[in-house]
């Protein structure tokens, strides 16, 4: 079953950010071999003094458009609400999306979300006719406020942007999950390993979205490969029901009908 | 001579926000603007003067996670 944002079906789980790749060329063929159909995309100042086609905006853009794949604009590197709502409404002019990704940064080396300002952004870019994604931790007490904001789904962290640590508070998680039962929930950051991202998706998550994992692999195509295979892996296992642990062993055969042979 | 900063960098004053685009050859590119801190849609930037001092800001879609 496809996965609802904001009204739109999507079907593949994985999102994928795209910076920090080898080449533009790898960047594209990572998207395509994933299958990925949401990418994130920042804004920045575009480079002066050159023909449109070498500019470095343009000629992005460009490629973004050859991928087929649906924008996700972000709002990194905002500190202030002020900062991250002009550059949400500067994105959604070119890009032509009422679609955002919500970063208030608190701390540049945490990269960790401020919350507070993260509620406000999100509840005067809900008024301003936005669909909000907001990159946000696992508590759930905002976590309810950014719902009261407007927004119709929630991405928390499993770790700090780009550690890779993955899922750092397991039970923080679980709980989210549980909280939020009919919410969408992505991951949002700190996955590093497909098993991560398995692990992810077995506690019932929506989705992930990764960037780091994928572009600063040794092979970012083949990885991104990989995290498209775990990313189904996990979310078939959630659909199927795993096993709970058990102290101790059972054993699979039958116990009734062993012959006597000692 | 009277001066602007245009993405961080010093330009020659010029009369409007789209003149500006113009001589940069940015008129048909896919670019967002700010004056001074505040975001000038597409749709306003004729009407837009400028004068010494000013900062303006031209962005693009680029790589982001």
């Amino acid at each position: 079953m496809s996965l609802k944002l904001y009204g739109c079906d999507i079907s593949s789980r994985l999102l994928l950010g795209t910076a920090r790749y080898p080449s533009p060329a790898m960047l594209k063929e990572a998207i395509q071999a994933a299958k990925v159909e949401i990418v994130t995309v920042s804004l920045r100042r575009e480079s002066l003094g050159l023909q449109n086609e070498q500019r470095a905006g343009q000629s992005f853009w460009s490629l973004i458009q050859q991928s087929g794949a649906r924008v996700l604009p972000n709002t990194a590197g905002c500190h202030s609400v002020r900062e991250a709502v002009k550059t949400a409404h500067m994105a959604r002019e070119i890009m032509g999306t009422n679609w955002i990704k919500l970063e208030v940064i608190a701390d540049d080396m945490a990269l960790n979300p401020d919350v507070f300002g993260l509620v406000e952004a999100a509840r005067i870019l809900n008024e301003d006719g936005f669909k909000v994604f907001p990159y946000t931790t696992t508590d759930l007490g905002v976590g309810e406020r950014l719902m009261q904001a407007g927004c119709h789904l929630l991405m928390p962290w499993a770790a700090p942007i780009g550690s890779g640590q993955g899922l750092s508070d397991r039970n923080a998680l679980k709980a989210y999950r549980r909280h939020f039962e009919t919410v969408p929930l992505i991951i949002d950051a700190g996955i590093g390993r497909p098993s991560q991202a398995t692990e992810a998706m077995e506690l019932g998550y929506d989705a992930l979205l990764l960037n780091s994992a994928v572009a600063k692999s040794g092979n970012p195509v083949l990885m991104a490969q990989a995290f498209r295979q775990s990313v189904r892996a996990g979310r078939d296992a959630y659909l199927a029901g795993p096993i709970e642990p058990y102290e101790g062993a059972m054993p699979s055969s039958p116990m009734i009908g062993r012959a006597y042979l000692s | 001579m009277s001066l602007i900063q245009v993405n961080g960098q010093v330009h020659a004053l010029v009369p409007s926000l789209s003149i500006l685009l113009t001589e940069l050859g940015l008129e048909q590119a896919v670019v967002a603007t700010a004056l001074n801190g505040d975001f000038i849609p597409a749709g306003q930037r004729e009407q837009i003067v400028l004068k010494a001092g000013d900062q303006v800001e031209i962005l693009a879609p680029m790589q982001g996670g």
